[in-house]
Protein backbone atom coordinates (compact mmCIF):
# COMPACT_ATOMS: atom_id res chain seq x y z
CA UNK A 1 0.00 0.00 0.00
CA UNK A 2 1.94 3.31 -0.86
CA UNK A 3 2.13 6.57 1.49
CA UNK A 4 -0.72 8.66 -0.15
CA UNK A 5 -3.50 5.68 -0.29
CA UNK A 6 -2.49 4.75 3.43
CA UNK A 7 -3.53 9.04 4.23
CA UNK A 8 -6.78 8.95 2.62
CA UNK A 9 -7.68 6.13 3.99
CA UNK A 10 -7.39 7.19 7.45
CA UNK A 11 -8.24 10.70 6.46
CA UNK A 12 -11.89 8.80 5.68
CA UNK A 13 -11.79 7.70 9.69
CA UNK A 14 -12.10 11.28 10.68
CA UNK A 15 -15.39 12.25 11.78
CA UNK A 16 -16.18 15.75 12.63
CA UNK A 17 -19.07 14.74 15.54
CA UNK A 18 -17.76 16.36 18.28
CA UNK A 19 -17.33 20.10 16.50
CA UNK A 20 -20.21 21.87 17.93
CA UNK A 21 -23.14 22.07 15.66
CA UNK A 22 -23.59 24.98 13.20
CA UNK A 23 -24.86 28.03 15.47
CA UNK A 24 -24.26 26.45 18.64
CA UNK A 25 -21.43 27.93 20.36
CA UNK A 26 -19.52 26.41 23.04
CA UNK A 27 -19.34 27.98 26.41
CA UNK A 28 -16.13 25.75 27.88
CA UNK A 29 -13.27 28.13 29.11
CA UNK A 30 -9.79 27.23 28.24
CA UNK A 31 -6.94 28.83 29.95
CA UNK A 32 -3.97 29.66 27.79
CA UNK A 33 -0.67 30.71 29.12
CA UNK A 34 1.20 32.89 26.95
CA UNK A 35 5.30 34.00 27.32
CA UNK A 36 7.04 34.33 29.24
CA UNK A 37 9.48 34.16 26.21
CA UNK A 38 6.91 35.12 23.45
CA UNK A 39 8.08 37.17 20.18
CA UNK A 40 4.61 39.15 20.80
CA UNK A 41 4.57 39.94 24.30
CA UNK A 42 7.72 42.71 23.77
CA UNK A 43 9.55 41.52 26.51
CA UNK A 44 9.34 39.04 29.21
CA UNK A 45 5.37 39.09 29.56
CA UNK A 46 2.90 36.14 30.65
CA UNK A 47 -0.37 36.68 30.52
CA UNK A 48 -2.93 34.00 31.91
CA UNK A 49 -5.45 34.31 29.28
CA UNK A 50 -9.01 32.51 29.60
CA UNK A 51 -10.87 31.69 26.27
CA UNK A 52 -14.16 30.96 25.45
CA UNK A 53 -13.24 29.75 21.93
CA UNK A 54 -11.16 32.62 20.06
CA UNK A 55 -12.93 35.57 22.26
CA UNK A 56 -11.05 36.46 25.44
CA UNK A 57 -13.00 36.30 28.63
CA UNK A 58 -9.79 37.49 31.25
CA UNK A 59 -6.33 37.99 30.99
CA UNK A 60 -4.00 38.13 33.91
CA UNK A 61 -0.58 39.62 33.12
CA UNK A 62 2.31 38.09 35.61
CA UNK A 63 5.14 39.95 35.83
CA UNK A 64 8.64 40.32 37.37
CA UNK A 65 10.92 37.89 35.38
CA UNK A 66 13.29 40.99 34.72
CA UNK A 67 12.80 42.15 38.04
CA UNK A 68 16.81 43.59 38.73
CA UNK A 69 16.40 45.13 42.06
CA UNK A 70 17.60 48.51 40.23
CA UNK A 71 15.76 50.77 43.50
CA UNK A 72 17.92 48.74 45.74
CA UNK A 73 20.87 49.01 43.66
CA UNK A 74 21.08 53.26 43.93
CA UNK A 75 20.54 53.29 47.31
CA UNK A 76 24.14 51.46 47.66
CA UNK A 77 25.69 53.98 45.29
CA UNK A 78 26.09 58.38 45.66
CA UNK A 79 23.94 60.36 43.75
CA UNK A 80 25.02 60.61 40.43
CA UNK A 81 26.60 57.32 40.25
CA UNK A 82 23.29 56.02 40.61
CA UNK A 83 21.95 58.13 37.55
CA UNK A 84 23.61 55.14 34.72
CA UNK A 85 21.50 52.43 36.72
CA UNK A 86 18.17 53.94 36.87
CA UNK A 87 19.09 54.60 32.85
CA UNK A 88 18.33 51.14 32.71
CA UNK A 89 15.06 50.82 34.40
CA UNK A 90 13.06 51.79 31.15
CA UNK A 91 15.75 50.86 28.82
CA UNK A 92 14.27 52.49 25.55
CA UNK A 93 13.18 55.74 26.89
CA UNK A 94 16.84 56.22 28.84
CA UNK A 95 16.87 59.68 28.80
CA UNK A 96 13.63 60.11 30.71
CA UNK A 97 14.84 57.91 33.34
CA UNK A 98 17.85 60.20 33.80
CA UNK A 99 15.65 63.23 34.04
CA UNK A 100 12.90 61.96 36.37
CA UNK A 101 16.04 61.22 38.78
CA UNK A 102 18.14 64.26 38.63
CA UNK A 103 14.70 66.13 38.40
CA UNK A 104 13.71 64.97 41.89
CA UNK A 105 17.63 65.16 43.14
CA UNK A 106 18.18 68.73 41.55
CA UNK A 107 14.55 69.61 43.46
CA UNK A 108 15.72 68.50 46.99
CA UNK A 109 19.25 70.38 46.01
CA UNK A 110 17.77 73.51 45.57
CA UNK A 111 19.73 73.72 42.10
CA UNK A 112 19.25 75.69 39.27
CA UNK A 113 19.83 74.57 35.96
CA UNK A 114 21.41 76.84 33.25
CA UNK A 115 19.15 77.74 30.34
CA UNK A 116 21.13 75.98 27.49
CA UNK A 117 20.95 72.75 29.64
CA UNK A 118 17.05 72.78 30.04
CA UNK A 119 17.59 73.57 25.98
CA UNK A 120 19.88 70.60 25.34
CA UNK A 121 17.91 68.43 27.74
CA UNK A 122 14.62 69.08 25.72
CA UNK A 123 17.01 68.02 22.03
CA UNK A 124 17.61 64.86 23.75
CA UNK A 125 14.52 64.14 25.31
CA UNK A 126 12.42 64.54 22.48
CA UNK A 127 15.03 62.82 19.91
CA UNK A 128 14.52 59.97 22.18
CA UNK A 129 10.65 60.16 22.02
CA UNK A 130 10.91 59.76 18.38
CA UNK A 131 13.52 56.70 18.87
CA UNK A 132 11.09 54.86 21.42
CA UNK A 133 7.80 55.47 19.10
CA UNK A 134 10.00 54.20 16.10
CA UNK A 135 10.85 51.54 18.21
CA UNK A 136 7.42 50.56 18.71
CA UNK A 137 6.16 51.29 15.30
CA UNK A 138 8.64 49.10 13.89
CA UNK A 139 7.76 46.21 16.70
CA UNK A 140 4.29 46.78 16.79
CA UNK A 141 3.59 46.39 13.16
CA UNK A 142 6.09 43.22 13.17
CA UNK A 143 3.14 41.70 15.77
CA UNK A 144 0.42 42.10 13.11
CA UNK A 145 2.51 40.55 10.44
CA UNK A 146 4.26 43.96 8.52
CA UNK A 147 7.82 43.13 8.64
CA UNK A 148 8.99 45.60 6.16
CA UNK A 149 7.81 48.28 8.43
CA UNK A 150 10.35 47.37 10.95
CA UNK A 151 13.21 48.03 8.49
CA UNK A 152 11.63 51.56 7.55
CA UNK A 153 11.38 52.51 11.68
CA UNK A 154 14.89 50.74 12.77
CA UNK A 155 16.67 52.75 9.83
CA UNK A 156 15.48 56.12 10.85
CA UNK A 157 16.05 54.98 14.66
CA UNK A 158 20.15 54.03 13.99
CA UNK A 159 20.25 57.64 12.64
CA UNK A 160 19.43 58.60 16.22
CA UNK A 161 21.38 56.59 17.74
CA UNK A 162 24.03 57.83 16.11
CA UNK A 163 23.48 61.03 16.57
CA UNK A 164 23.50 59.89 20.40
CA UNK A 165 27.15 58.45 20.02
CA UNK A 166 27.87 61.79 18.50
CA UNK A 167 26.45 63.91 21.74
CA UNK A 168 27.36 61.68 24.82
CA UNK A 169 29.89 58.64 22.63
CA UNK A 170 27.47 55.80 23.46
CA UNK A 171 24.66 54.62 21.42
CA UNK A 172 22.02 53.91 24.28
CA UNK A 173 22.01 54.48 27.95
CA UNK A 174 24.61 57.39 27.40
CA UNK A 175 24.52 58.77 31.38
CA UNK A 176 24.12 62.27 29.63
CA UNK A 177 22.15 64.12 31.88
CA UNK A 178 24.27 65.25 35.11
CA UNK A 179 22.31 66.44 38.07
CA UNK A 180 22.62 70.02 37.24
CA UNK A 181 22.57 69.93 33.55
CA UNK A 182 23.92 67.82 31.18
CA UNK A 183 27.58 66.31 30.59
CA UNK A 184 28.88 68.04 27.83
CA UNK A 185 28.35 70.57 25.49
CA UNK A 186 27.38 69.52 22.40
CA UNK A 187 29.91 68.80 19.86
CA UNK A 188 30.97 70.67 16.68
CA UNK A 189 28.53 69.42 13.42
CA UNK A 190 26.43 68.25 16.11
CA UNK A 191 23.46 70.72 15.52
CA UNK A 192 23.63 70.78 11.83
CA UNK A 193 23.05 66.71 12.01
CA UNK A 194 20.26 67.03 14.18
CA UNK A 195 18.88 69.45 11.30
CA UNK A 196 19.41 67.16 8.68
CA UNK A 197 17.64 64.29 10.34
CA UNK A 198 14.47 66.51 11.21
CA UNK A 199 14.44 67.55 7.64
CA UNK A 200 14.04 63.93 6.76
CA UNK A 201 11.92 62.71 9.46
CA UNK A 202 8.35 64.19 8.24
CA UNK A 203 8.98 62.84 5.30
CA UNK A 204 9.59 59.12 6.25
CA UNK A 205 6.57 59.63 9.01
CA UNK A 206 4.61 60.50 5.81
CA UNK A 207 6.35 57.61 4.16
CA UNK A 208 5.34 54.79 7.40
CA UNK A 209 1.35 56.62 7.21
CA UNK A 210 1.13 55.57 3.47
CA UNK A 211 2.36 52.20 4.40
CA UNK A 212 0.35 51.32 7.22
CA UNK A 213 -3.27 53.46 6.27
CA UNK A 214 -3.86 52.25 3.34
CA UNK A 215 -3.15 48.85 4.12
CA UNK A 216 -6.65 46.81 4.70
CA UNK A 217 -5.15 44.42 6.87
CA UNK A 218 -3.81 46.78 9.33
CA UNK A 219 -6.87 48.93 9.23
CA UNK A 220 -9.17 45.31 10.10
CA UNK A 221 -6.58 44.86 12.81
CA UNK A 222 -6.71 47.78 14.36
CA UNK A 223 -9.96 49.48 13.62
CA UNK A 224 -12.65 49.87 16.40
CA UNK A 225 -11.07 46.88 18.22
CA UNK A 226 -9.84 46.66 21.68
CA UNK A 227 -11.87 50.19 22.82
CA UNK A 228 -11.84 51.23 26.10
CA UNK A 229 -13.64 54.84 27.20
CA UNK A 230 -11.69 57.46 29.08
CA UNK A 231 -13.17 56.82 32.49
CA UNK A 232 -12.16 53.01 32.73
CA UNK A 233 -8.08 54.48 31.93
CA UNK A 234 -8.44 57.22 34.14
CA UNK A 235 -9.36 54.82 36.83
CA UNK A 236 -6.63 52.55 35.98
CA UNK A 237 -4.11 55.29 36.14
CA UNK A 238 -3.25 55.10 32.52
CA UNK A 239 -1.63 57.96 30.84
CA UNK A 240 0.53 59.09 28.29
CA UNK A 241 -0.88 58.18 24.62
CA UNK A 242 -2.90 55.35 25.54
CA UNK A 243 -5.44 58.19 27.60
CA UNK A 244 -4.91 60.76 25.11
CA UNK A 245 -6.13 58.23 22.38
CA UNK A 246 -9.18 58.23 24.11
CA UNK A 247 -9.86 61.78 24.00
CA UNK A 248 -8.00 63.23 27.41
CA UNK A 249 -5.93 66.26 26.64
CA UNK A 250 -3.08 65.46 29.02
CA UNK A 251 0.44 65.93 28.69
CA UNK A 252 2.51 67.22 31.34
CA UNK A 253 4.74 68.89 28.83
CA UNK A 254 1.67 71.07 28.83
CA UNK A 255 -0.25 71.05 31.98
CA UNK A 256 3.00 71.30 33.95
CA UNK A 257 5.85 71.97 31.96
CA UNK A 258 9.51 71.30 33.52
CA UNK A 259 12.59 72.01 31.65
CA UNK A 260 10.94 74.78 30.16
CA UNK A 261 9.02 72.81 27.18
CA UNK A 262 6.20 76.08 28.16
CA UNK A 263 8.58 78.40 25.69
CA UNK A 264 7.65 75.33 23.23
CA UNK A 265 4.87 75.85 20.55
CA UNK A 266 3.57 72.17 19.74
CA UNK A 267 0.50 70.26 19.75
CA UNK A 268 -0.84 67.70 21.92
CA UNK A 269 -2.53 65.32 19.61
CA UNK A 270 -5.45 63.38 20.84
CA UNK A 271 -7.59 60.52 19.84
CA UNK A 272 -11.29 60.01 19.40
CA UNK A 273 -12.50 56.71 20.27
CA UNK A 274 -10.07 54.92 21.91
CA UNK A 275 -9.41 52.22 19.75
CA UNK A 276 -6.18 50.53 18.74
CA UNK A 277 -6.18 52.68 15.30
CA UNK A 278 -6.09 56.03 17.41
CA UNK A 279 -3.59 54.71 19.79
CA UNK A 280 -1.54 54.44 16.45
CA UNK A 281 -2.26 57.49 15.14
CA UNK A 282 -1.90 59.70 17.84
CA UNK A 283 1.68 58.46 18.22
CA UNK A 284 2.38 58.58 14.82
CA UNK A 285 1.28 62.31 14.84
CA UNK A 286 3.61 63.19 17.91
CA UNK A 287 6.55 62.25 15.57
CA UNK A 288 5.70 65.21 14.25
CA UNK A 289 5.42 67.55 16.99
CA UNK A 290 8.96 66.08 18.28
CA UNK A 291 10.62 67.13 14.98
CA UNK A 292 8.83 70.72 16.00
CA UNK A 293 10.22 70.71 19.57
CA UNK A 294 13.65 69.53 18.33
CA UNK A 295 13.94 72.45 15.35
CA UNK A 296 12.66 75.48 17.94
CA UNK A 297 15.22 74.20 20.36
CA UNK A 298 18.30 74.42 18.13
CA UNK A 299 17.00 78.07 16.87
CA UNK A 300 16.81 79.40 20.26
CA UNK A 301 19.62 77.37 21.76
CA UNK A 302 21.20 79.82 24.49
CA UNK A 303 24.81 80.85 25.14
CA UNK A 304 25.71 79.82 28.55
CA UNK A 305 27.59 77.02 30.80
CA UNK A 306 25.76 73.33 30.34
CA UNK A 307 26.15 72.44 33.92
CA UNK A 308 25.22 74.31 36.38
CA UNK A 309 28.49 76.60 38.15
CA UNK A 310 27.76 75.31 41.46
CA UNK A 311 30.86 73.73 42.66
CA UNK A 312 29.39 71.49 45.50
CA UNK A 313 27.49 69.92 42.83
CA UNK A 314 29.56 69.55 39.31
CA UNK A 315 32.87 69.08 38.68
CA UNK A 316 34.76 71.88 37.85
CA UNK A 317 35.83 72.06 34.39
CA UNK A 318 39.55 70.00 33.83
CA UNK A 319 41.97 72.90 33.11
CA UNK A 320 41.28 74.23 36.34
CA UNK A 321 42.42 71.27 38.12
CA UNK A 322 45.90 72.24 37.17
CA UNK A 323 46.09 75.56 38.57
CA UNK A 324 43.70 75.89 41.64
CA UNK A 325 43.67 73.97 44.62
CA UNK A 326 40.03 74.77 45.89
CA UNK A 327 39.03 72.95 41.97
CA UNK A 328 41.26 70.26 42.80
CA UNK A 329 39.63 69.57 46.31
CA UNK A 330 36.02 70.12 45.05
CA UNK A 331 36.95 67.40 41.96
CA UNK A 332 38.34 65.08 44.51
CA UNK A 333 35.22 65.70 47.18
CA UNK A 334 33.01 65.30 44.41
CA UNK A 335 34.22 61.95 42.64
CA UNK A 336 35.00 59.61 46.14
CA UNK A 337 32.54 60.66 48.41
CA UNK A 338 29.76 62.51 45.68
CA UNK A 339 27.95 65.68 46.94
CA UNK A 340 25.21 65.49 50.04
CA UNK A 341 21.81 66.16 49.69
CA UNK A 342 19.72 67.66 52.22
CA UNK A 343 17.14 65.78 54.17
CA UNK A 344 13.71 65.88 52.26
CA UNK A 345 11.71 64.06 49.81
CA UNK A 346 10.77 64.52 46.21
CA UNK A 347 8.60 63.39 43.36
CA UNK A 348 9.45 64.62 39.78
CA UNK A 349 6.66 63.79 37.53
CA UNK A 350 7.91 64.01 33.38
CA UNK A 351 6.09 62.78 29.95
CA UNK A 352 8.01 60.04 29.02
CA UNK A 353 6.94 58.60 25.54
CA UNK A 354 4.74 55.96 27.37
CA UNK A 355 3.03 58.91 29.79
CA UNK A 356 3.56 60.06 33.52
CA UNK A 357 7.09 59.13 34.91
CA UNK A 358 7.91 60.17 38.58
CA UNK A 359 10.80 59.55 40.43
CA UNK A 360 10.77 59.57 43.95
CA UNK A 361 14.22 60.45 46.13
CA UNK A 362 14.15 60.58 49.91
CA UNK A 363 17.84 61.79 50.99
CA UNK A 364 18.29 61.58 54.44
CA UNK A 365 21.64 64.20 54.71
CA UNK A 366 23.90 61.65 53.11
CA UNK A 367 25.86 60.86 50.05
CA UNK A 368 23.63 58.40 48.94
CA UNK A 369 19.73 58.63 48.06
CA UNK A 370 18.07 56.86 51.06
CA UNK A 371 14.78 55.61 48.80
CA UNK A 372 14.23 55.89 44.62
CA UNK A 373 10.81 54.90 43.53
CA UNK A 374 10.09 54.99 39.77
CA UNK A 375 6.65 55.08 38.72
CA UNK A 376 6.63 54.05 35.39
CA UNK A 377 4.19 54.29 32.98
CA UNK A 378 4.61 50.50 32.10
CA UNK A 379 3.89 49.01 34.86
CA UNK A 380 0.48 50.84 35.45
CA UNK A 381 -0.49 50.80 31.41
CA UNK A 382 -0.16 46.78 31.81
CA UNK A 383 -3.31 47.05 34.26
CA UNK A 384 -5.45 48.04 31.45
CA UNK A 385 -4.49 45.12 29.63
CA UNK A 386 -7.74 43.15 30.74
CA UNK A 387 -10.27 46.27 30.33
CA UNK A 388 -8.83 46.75 26.72
CA UNK A 389 -9.31 42.96 25.36
CA UNK A 390 -12.01 41.13 27.10
CA UNK A 391 -14.89 40.68 24.91
CA UNK A 392 -11.98 40.79 21.57
CA UNK A 393 -10.56 38.01 19.72
CA UNK A 394 -7.20 36.53 21.07
CA UNK A 395 -5.48 38.14 17.56
CA UNK A 396 -6.85 41.24 18.75
CA UNK A 397 -4.85 40.72 22.12
CA UNK A 398 -1.56 40.73 20.23
CA UNK A 399 -2.80 43.86 18.23
CA UNK A 400 -3.34 45.83 21.98
CA UNK A 401 -0.52 44.54 23.69
CA UNK A 402 1.67 45.98 20.91
CA UNK A 403 -0.60 49.62 21.54
CA UNK A 404 -0.01 49.55 24.83
CA UNK A 405 4.02 49.28 24.17
CA UNK A 406 5.01 48.34 27.80
CA UNK A 407 8.52 48.30 28.27
CA UNK A 408 9.46 45.43 30.53
CA UNK A 409 12.47 47.04 32.00
CA UNK A 410 10.52 49.63 33.34
CA UNK A 411 7.62 47.60 34.26
CA UNK A 412 9.84 45.20 35.99
CA UNK A 413 12.83 47.35 37.24
CA UNK B 1 0.61 71.77 44.79
CA UNK B 2 -1.68 73.88 47.21
CA UNK B 3 0.73 76.62 49.19
CA UNK B 4 1.58 75.92 52.59
CA UNK B 5 -1.68 78.15 53.67
CA UNK B 6 -4.27 75.93 51.60
CA UNK B 7 -2.31 72.64 52.77
CA UNK B 8 -3.02 74.14 56.76
CA UNK B 9 -6.74 74.74 55.21
CA UNK B 10 -7.26 71.27 53.68
CA UNK B 11 -5.58 69.75 56.71
CA UNK B 12 -8.20 71.61 59.06
CA UNK B 13 -11.14 70.11 57.23
CA UNK B 14 -10.24 67.18 57.06
CA UNK B 15 -9.56 67.32 60.42
CA UNK B 16 -12.80 68.41 61.79
CA UNK B 17 -14.99 65.94 59.63
CA UNK B 18 -12.81 63.67 60.96
CA UNK B 19 -11.01 63.81 64.47
CA UNK B 20 -7.25 62.33 64.81
CA UNK B 21 -7.52 61.95 60.71
CA UNK B 22 -4.81 63.88 60.54
CA UNK B 23 -1.39 63.80 62.37
CA UNK B 24 0.41 66.65 60.70
CA UNK B 25 1.61 68.34 57.46
CA UNK B 26 5.15 69.26 56.00
CA UNK B 27 5.50 71.54 53.39
CA UNK B 28 9.27 71.41 51.63
CA UNK B 29 10.59 72.39 48.90
CA UNK B 30 6.83 73.03 47.21
CA UNK B 31 5.85 69.87 47.86
CA UNK B 32 2.61 69.50 50.01
CA UNK B 33 2.39 66.11 52.27
CA UNK B 34 -0.46 65.32 54.72
CA UNK B 35 0.49 62.68 57.20
CA UNK B 36 -2.65 60.61 58.05
CA UNK B 37 -3.29 58.03 60.55
CA UNK B 38 -3.32 54.64 59.23
CA UNK B 39 -7.12 53.95 60.50
CA UNK B 40 -8.59 56.77 59.04
CA UNK B 41 -6.22 56.66 55.63
CA UNK B 42 -9.35 55.36 53.64
CA UNK B 43 -11.04 58.57 54.63
CA UNK B 44 -9.07 60.77 53.97
CA UNK B 45 -7.79 59.45 50.40
CA UNK B 46 -11.85 59.28 49.61
CA UNK B 47 -12.32 63.12 50.77
CA UNK B 48 -9.54 64.21 49.06
CA UNK B 49 -10.84 62.87 45.63
CA UNK B 50 -14.14 64.88 46.38
CA UNK B 51 -11.92 67.94 46.39
CA UNK B 52 -11.16 67.39 43.02
CA UNK B 53 -7.83 65.20 43.90
CA UNK B 54 -8.93 62.21 41.82
CA UNK B 55 -6.27 60.40 40.48
CA UNK B 56 -3.53 58.51 42.79
CA UNK B 57 -0.61 58.20 40.69
CA UNK B 58 1.69 56.33 42.65
CA UNK B 59 1.54 54.53 45.58
CA UNK B 60 5.20 53.74 47.05
CA UNK B 61 6.56 52.61 50.56
CA UNK B 62 9.45 53.75 52.33
CA UNK B 63 11.78 52.78 54.67
CA UNK B 64 12.30 55.26 58.05
CA UNK B 65 14.96 52.66 59.88
CA UNK B 66 15.95 53.44 62.13
CA UNK B 67 12.96 55.92 62.90
CA UNK B 68 9.95 54.77 64.28
CA UNK B 69 7.48 54.23 63.12
CA UNK B 70 9.77 52.69 60.51
CA UNK B 71 7.17 52.01 57.67
CA UNK B 72 5.86 54.75 55.26
CA UNK B 73 3.25 54.17 52.85
CA UNK B 74 3.10 57.71 50.16
CA UNK B 75 0.16 57.86 48.08
CA UNK B 76 0.84 60.65 45.50
CA UNK B 77 -2.54 62.82 44.64
CA UNK B 78 -3.39 64.46 41.49
CA UNK B 79 -6.12 66.77 40.32
CA UNK B 80 -5.99 66.74 36.78
CA UNK B 81 -8.92 69.93 36.88
CA UNK B 82 -6.48 72.87 38.35
CA UNK B 83 -3.34 70.43 37.80
CA UNK B 84 -2.11 70.22 41.06
CA UNK B 85 -0.81 67.92 43.54
CA UNK B 86 -1.07 66.94 47.16
CA UNK B 87 0.88 63.96 48.87
CA UNK B 88 -0.65 61.72 51.97
CA UNK B 89 1.78 59.46 54.13
CA UNK B 90 0.94 56.81 56.63
CA UNK B 91 3.52 55.77 58.92
CA UNK B 92 3.26 51.98 60.27
CA UNK B 93 5.29 49.90 62.46
CA UNK B 94 7.15 46.67 61.10
CA UNK B 95 5.56 44.75 63.73
CA UNK B 96 1.81 46.00 62.68
CA UNK B 97 2.19 46.57 58.98
CA UNK B 98 -1.39 47.43 58.45
CA UNK B 99 -2.52 49.78 56.16
CA UNK B 100 -6.49 49.76 54.46
CA UNK B 101 -6.35 49.13 50.82
CA UNK B 102 -7.97 52.24 48.63
CA UNK B 103 -8.68 49.70 45.28
CA UNK B 104 -12.33 50.55 46.07
CA UNK B 105 -11.74 53.98 45.49
CA UNK B 106 -8.95 53.91 42.62
CA UNK B 107 -8.64 50.82 41.02
CA UNK B 108 -5.40 51.36 39.85
CA UNK B 109 -3.90 51.07 42.86
CA UNK B 110 -3.81 47.80 42.68
CA UNK B 111 -0.06 47.24 41.40
CA UNK B 112 0.99 49.46 43.21
CA UNK B 113 -0.03 48.25 46.59
CA UNK B 114 1.38 44.69 45.39
CA UNK B 115 4.70 45.73 44.99
CA UNK B 116 4.97 48.09 48.44
CA UNK B 117 3.66 44.70 49.97
CA UNK B 118 6.35 42.94 47.85
CA UNK B 119 9.03 45.28 48.90
CA UNK B 120 8.34 46.38 52.69
CA UNK B 121 5.83 43.92 53.47
CA UNK B 122 3.15 46.39 54.32
CA UNK B 123 -0.10 44.44 54.38
CA UNK B 124 -2.93 46.19 52.62
CA UNK B 125 -6.21 45.19 54.72
CA UNK B 126 -8.83 44.60 52.19
CA UNK B 127 -6.92 43.78 49.07
CA UNK B 128 -8.71 41.25 47.09
CA UNK B 129 -5.35 39.71 45.39
CA UNK B 130 -2.41 40.46 47.79
CA UNK B 131 0.72 38.43 46.28
CA UNK B 132 3.88 39.04 45.47
CA UNK B 133 4.11 40.89 41.92
CA UNK B 134 7.58 41.49 41.45
CA UNK B 135 9.71 38.62 43.77
CA UNK B 136 9.23 34.97 43.17
CA UNK B 137 6.15 33.69 44.78
CA UNK B 138 8.31 31.44 47.55
CA UNK B 139 10.46 34.54 48.15
CA UNK B 140 11.33 35.32 51.79
CA UNK B 141 11.80 38.56 53.22
CA UNK B 142 11.10 41.95 52.18
CA UNK B 143 14.19 43.47 49.79
CA UNK B 144 13.39 47.31 49.91
CA UNK B 145 13.38 47.59 54.14
CA UNK B 146 16.79 48.85 54.41
CA UNK B 147 18.07 46.67 56.83
CA UNK B 148 17.76 44.01 54.22
CA UNK B 149 21.28 43.19 52.97
CA UNK B 150 22.43 43.96 49.30
CA UNK B 151 24.00 41.06 48.43
CA UNK B 152 23.89 38.72 45.60
CA UNK B 153 20.71 36.09 44.67
CA UNK B 154 22.44 32.59 44.50
CA UNK B 155 21.89 31.41 40.82
CA UNK B 156 19.72 28.12 40.57
CA UNK B 157 21.53 25.21 39.80
CA UNK B 158 20.75 21.26 40.34
CA UNK B 159 23.75 21.18 42.90
CA UNK B 160 22.61 23.93 44.93
CA UNK B 161 19.00 23.95 44.66
CA UNK B 162 17.73 22.52 47.50
CA UNK B 163 19.76 25.06 49.50
CA UNK B 164 17.98 27.77 47.69
CA UNK B 165 15.51 30.54 49.42
CA UNK B 166 12.23 29.06 50.13
CA UNK B 167 13.08 24.94 50.73
CA UNK B 168 13.46 23.45 54.05
CA UNK B 169 16.95 23.23 55.22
Amino acid sequence: MSATSDYRRREESITLSAEPAAGETSTELLTLNIGPHHPATHGVLRLITTLQGEVVRDVKPIIGYVHTGIEKTAEDKSYWKAIPVIERMDYVSYYFNAMAYCGAVEQLLGVEVPPRAQYLRIIHLELNRLMSHLVWLGTSMLDLGAISMFWYAFREKERILDLFEYSSGQRMHTRYFQVGGVMEDIPAGFAAKVRQFLKDMPTRADQYADLLEKNEIVLQRLRDTCTVDKKTLLQLGVTGPLLRAAGVPWDLRKAAPYCSYDHFDFKVPIGTVGDNYDRYRVRHAELYESVKIIEQALDGLPEGPFITTDRKVALPPRHELATSMEALIHHFKLVTEGFRVPPGEAYYPIESPRGELGCFVRADGSGKPARVHMRDPSFHNLQATAPMVEGYYIADLIAALAMIDPILGGVDR
Amino acid sequence: MPDATGLELIAQELGEQMPESITGTSFQRGRAELQAAPATLHDVIAQLQDKGYTMVMSVHGCDYWPEEPRLGVIYELLDMERVDRITVKVRVTAEEPHVPTIIDLFAGADFDERETYDMFGVIFDGHPDLRRILMPEDYEGHPQRRDFPVGGEPVLFTYNEARSYGKDQ
